[in-house]
C-alpha cells in the first residue's frame, strides 16, 4: 500500500519528464473515451428531449388509419409491374370510411382498453381580420374525446359538447394565442364575440364558446402573431361545411393507463377488419407513437453500438499505444530497473510500479477523454437544441474501463521488466 | 509417524536458534546449522559478533550457459571468507571474474558449485524472492556509475532501499536526512542526480547503501569515474564507515594502491583466488 502511493508519485514524475510523450500517447486513449462519453451525452440529451416532447404529444395514442391494399403481382393496366407491387393511390371513398357504427362497436368490444375516442377534420387555414389585428386559425371539426387524447386545456369557457355537437353549431373553441391577437389577452371578452374566418373565397362565422390553451411548437421560429393556431368546431359542423361523406378516414383512440398502446393499435386495427373483408381496395391500419418511441430507442441503440465499436477500435489501438510507449520506457529505464532490484526491490514490486505507471497513464487520458467528451456532446446537444445531460454512470464506466485497458495492456510490458535480469540490467547502458 | 516426530523436532529447533543469542550461534557453528533454518532465517536479525564470518564462500563456481556449446566456466572454486567489520579489498584486472565474483557475493547471481553463507543465509536455499530480501537489507551496493534513480532527488534516492524493505514513511524520511547528513550532502537533499557532481552523487549513493543497516557494503570501483582529490573523499568516508560504525566493506579494484589501504587484499587471476595480503589499513 506504501508502494503504492510511491508508485502513483513515481509515474506521475516519469509522465512530467515527457510531456508531449505522454500526451501522445493517451490520444488513442482521449479519443476513444472522449466519443464514447460524447455520444452518451448526445443520446441522452436526445432521449429525455424526446421522452419529454412524447408526453406532452400523447405517447399512449392509437391512431386508426386507412391504408391501401397492396395487390401483388398484379400486372398493372399498362403492363410494367414494380417490383412485384403496383401502387397506385386512391382516395377513400364514402364507402371506404369508418362510420360511427363501426368506432361504437370498436368502443363497446373494448370499453377496459379504451378511454377515449377523438375525431378530427380539417375544413381549411384562414385568417380572422379585425380592423388592424389579425389571427392565422386552421379550422378543424373535432368530437369531444380529441380534447382529451391532446390533453388541451381550457382557459375560459366550455368545450364542445352535448346538443352543440350534435346538432353542428356554429359554435367555436379558439387558442389564447387568438385572444391575445384579437382581444388584447382578454379571453373573457372573447367569449359569445362572433367571428369571420376567410378561408379561400369562402367565409364562415363562428359564435366562440371557449378559449383553450395552446401548446407552441418548441422548434417553431414563428413569431406569436403569424402563427397559425387551430378553431375548432363540431365535427358534424365541420362535415357540413365540407359537405364531405359522413365518416372518417382515421381516428385516435386513447388508451388507458397501463394498455400497450402499440399493442392495442394492432388489435383494433385487427377488429376493424372484419368491417373490410369485402373492399379490395383499404383495410385499417393502426399506429402509435409507442412504436414510433421504440424505433428511435432502436435507432439510437444501433448508433451507439455503432460508436461503441468505433471507441472500441480507438481503445485498444490506444491501448497498443500505451504499452508501446511502456516498452520503450522499460527499455530506456533498463539501468534504474537494474538498480532498483539491486537495492531489494523483488519482481513483483517492479511489476506494480510498471502497471501502475500504465493505469496512470490511460487514467490521466481517460479523465481528458471525459473531459472532451462532455464538452463536445454539450456542444453537439446545444447546436441540435437539446439540454445536454451527461451520464454519471458513463463517467465512472469510462474511467474503470481505461483502469482496465492500463493493467491489461500493462501487464506485459511491466512484466517484462519484472523478469529482467539484475545484471543485465545493471551493465546496459 | 516417525518423520512427524523428526520434523516437530527440527521445528522446535528453529525456534531456539532464533531465540538464540549470537553466542549460541557461533558454537553451532555454519556446517551444522539445520537446512530449514536458513529460510526462516530472513526474519532473524542475528547480530554477530566483530570477527565472526559474515561472507563464507567455499569453492564457488559459476559457469554460464550450462549445457550449450559456449558454456564458460568464469569462476572455478574460489575461497573467501570475511568477518564482521572488516574492510576488504579484492583487486584484479578486467577479465579476471572480478565482476562475477561481485554479482555472486551481491546475492545479483546464483554461484553454480560451492557453498556461500552471507550473514548466517544459505545463498544455494534461497528463492528469488529471497534474494531480493537479502539485498535489500543484508547489502549495501556503491556502483561505480553511482546509479542513482533519475529525476528522483537525492533524499528520495536514499529513502529507496527503505521502501522495498517497507519502513513507515516517517521513519524513512528520519533516516535518510540522517545518512544524508552524515556524507555531507543534506543541503543538497532536493537536488536530482543530474543537479549533481559525480563525487556528490557517490556520497548519495554511499548514503543509499547504508540505508537498511546493511551487513556489509559491496563497493564495486566506487571511485574509477572520480578524479583522485573526489576519489580520496569517497574512499574517506568509506574508511570512517569501517573505523566509526564498524561496516564491513568489500571493495572491488583493480587499483592497487586504493587496495593497499584496505586491511587485507585478496587478489582474483583468471577466476581464482591467487594472493592474500595484509593491506595499510588497520583492523578494527
Amino acid at each position: 500500500m506504501m508502494l503504492f502511493v510511491e508508485n502513483i508519485l513515481l509515474a506521475l514524475s516519469s509522465l512530467r519528464s515527457n510531456k508531449i510523450r505522454a500526451l501522445l500517447t493517451m490520444l488513442g486513449i482521449i479519443i476513444g473515451i472522449g466519443s464514447v462519453i460524447a455520444i452518451v451525452t448526445v443520446g441522452n440529451s436526445l432521449t429525455n428531449s424526446v421522452n419529454s416532447s412524447m408526453e406532452s404529444v400523447g405517447a399512449n395514442n392509437v391512431n386508426i388509419g386507412l391504408k391501401q391494399k397492396e395487390k401483388e403481382n398484379e400486372i398493372t393496366e399498362s403492363g410494367y409491374e414494380i417490383s412485384g407491387r403496383s401502387f397506385e393511390y386512391q382516395e377513400p371513398k364514402s364507402e371506404d370510411l369508418y362510420t360511427d357504427e363501426m368506432i361504437e362497436s370498436l368502443k363497446n368490444k373494448y370499453p377496459n382498453e379504451i378511454k377515449e375516442i377523438s375525431i378530427s377534420e380539417d375544413v381549411g387555414n384562414g385568417k380572422v381580420t379585425q380592423g388592424d389585428d389579425y389571427a392565422n386559425v386552421s379550422v378543424s371539426g373535432v368530437n369531444e374525446g380529441f380534447f382529451v387524447a391532446n390533453n388541451i386545456e381550457i382557459i375560459q369557457g366550455t368545450i364542445l359538447s352535448g346538443k352543440a355537437m350534435e346538432d353542428g353549431k356554429s359554435v367555436a373553441l379558439v387558442s389564447d394565442y387568438f385572444v391575445d391577437n384579437l382581444y388584447g389577452g382578454d379571453a373573457s371578452k372573447a367569449i359569445g364575440k362572433k367571428v369571420e374566418v376567410i378561408s379561400g373565397m369562402k367565409y364562415y362565422v363562428y359564435t366562440i364558446v371557449g378559449v383553450y390553451k395552446y401548446q407552441a411548437n418548441t422548434f417553431s421560429a414563428e413569431s406569436k402573431k403569424d402563427t397559425v393556431t387551430p378553431l375548432f368546431i363540431p365535427i358534424k359542423t365541420a362535415k357540413d361545411t365540407n359537405h364531405s361523406v359522413s365518416g372518417y378516414s382515421t381516428f385516435t383512440i386513447v388508451v388507458n393507463a397501463g394498455v400497450s398502446s402499440w399493442e392495442f393499435s394492432k388489435k383494433s386495427a385487427n377488429f376493424l377488419k372484419k368491417y373490410y373483408r369485402n373492399n379490395n381496395k383499404f383495410e385499417p391500419s393502426g399506429f402509435s407513437l409507442e412504436s414510433l418511441v421504440s424505433t428511435y430507442t432502436d435507432m439510437m441503440s444501433k448508433i451507439s453500438l455503432a460508436i461503441s465499436v468505433i471507441a472500441g477500435i480507438s481503445l485498444v489501438v490506444g491501448g497498443i499505444g500505451v504499452m508501446n510507449i511502456m516498452l520503450v520506457s522499460i527499455s530506456e529505464r533498463t539501468k534504474e530497473i537494474g538498480t532498483r532490484k539491486a537495492l531489494g526491490a523483488t519482481n513483483g514490486s517492479i511489476r506494480v510500479q510498471f502497471i501502475v505507471e500504465a493505469i496512470v497513464i490511460c487514467i490521466i487520458g481517460g479523465i481528458f477523454g471525459i473531459i472532451v467528451g462532455i464538452g463536445g456532446g454539450m456542444l453537439a446537444a446545444k447546436a441540435l437544441g437539446f439540454s445536454a445531460t451527461p451520464s454519471l454512470s458513463s463517467i465512472v464506466v469510462s474511467l474503470l474501463f481505461s483502469m482496465g485497458i492500463g493493467v491489461f495492456f500493462g501487464y506485459y510490458p511491466a512484466n517484462k521488466a519484472s523478469k529482467m535480469n539484475p545484471i543485465d540490467a545493471l551493465r546496459y547502458e | 509417524m516417525f518423520n512427524k516426530k523428526k520434523k516437530n523436532n527440527e521445528k522446535e529447533l528453529i525456534i531456539e536458534d532464533i531465540t538464540d543469542t549470537a553466542e549460541d550461534l557461533e558454537e553451532s557453528g555454519d556446517e551444522e546449522k539445520d537446512p530449514e533454518e536458513s529460510e526462516s532465517s530472513e526474519e532473524v536479525i542475528k547480530a554477530p559478533a566483530p570477527g565472526e564470518v559474515i561472507i563464507d564462500m567455499k569453492g564457488i563456481v559459476k559457469r554460464y550457459f550450462i549445457g550449450m556449446p559456449n558454456e564458460l566456466e568464469v569462476l572455478h572454486g574460489v575461497d573467501i571468507q570475511v568477518r564482521k567489520g572488516e574492510f576488504v579489498a579484492i583487486v584484479g584486472q578486467s577479465g579476471s571474474g572480478k565482476s562475477t565474483l561481485m554479482n555472486v557475493i551481491g546475492a545479483l547471481d546464483r554461484p553454480t558449485l560451492g557453498s556461500y553463507n552471507l550473514d548466517g543465509v544459505d545463498m544455494f536455499k534461497a528463492k528469488d524472492e529471497d534474494l531480493s530480501a537479502i539485498r535489500c537489507k543484508k547489502i549495501g551496493f556503491v556502483f561505480q556509475t553511482y546509479n542513482l534513480v533519475a529525476r528522483t532527488s537525492a533524499l528520495k534516492n536514499v529513502e529507496l532501499p527503505m521502501l522495498y524493505s517497507n519502513t513507515r514513511r516517517s521513519v524513512r524520511n528520519k533516516r535518510a536526512k540522517e545518512l544524508l547528513k552524515m556524507v555531507e550532502m543534506e543541503d543538497r537533499m532536493k537536488h536530482t542526480p543530474d543537479e549533481l557532481s559525480g563525487g556528490q552523487k557517490q556520497r548519495v549513493a554511499i548514503a543509499r547503501a547504508m540505508a537498511n543497516d546493511p551487513a556489509i557494503i559491496l563497493a564495486d570501483e566506487p571511485t574509477g569515474a572520480l578524479d583522485s582529490a573526489t576519489g580520496r573523499l569517497i574512499m574517506d568516508i568509506f574508511h570512517r564507515l569501517n573505523s566509526e560504525q564498524g561496516k564491513t566493506i568489500v571493495l572491488i579494484t583493480h587499483s592497487p594502491e586504493l587496495a593497499e589501504e584496505t586491511q587485507r587484499i585478496l587478489t582474483l587471476k583468471d577466476g581464482l583466488i591467487v594472493g592474500e595480503r595484509k593491506g595499510r589499513g588497520k583492523a578494527v
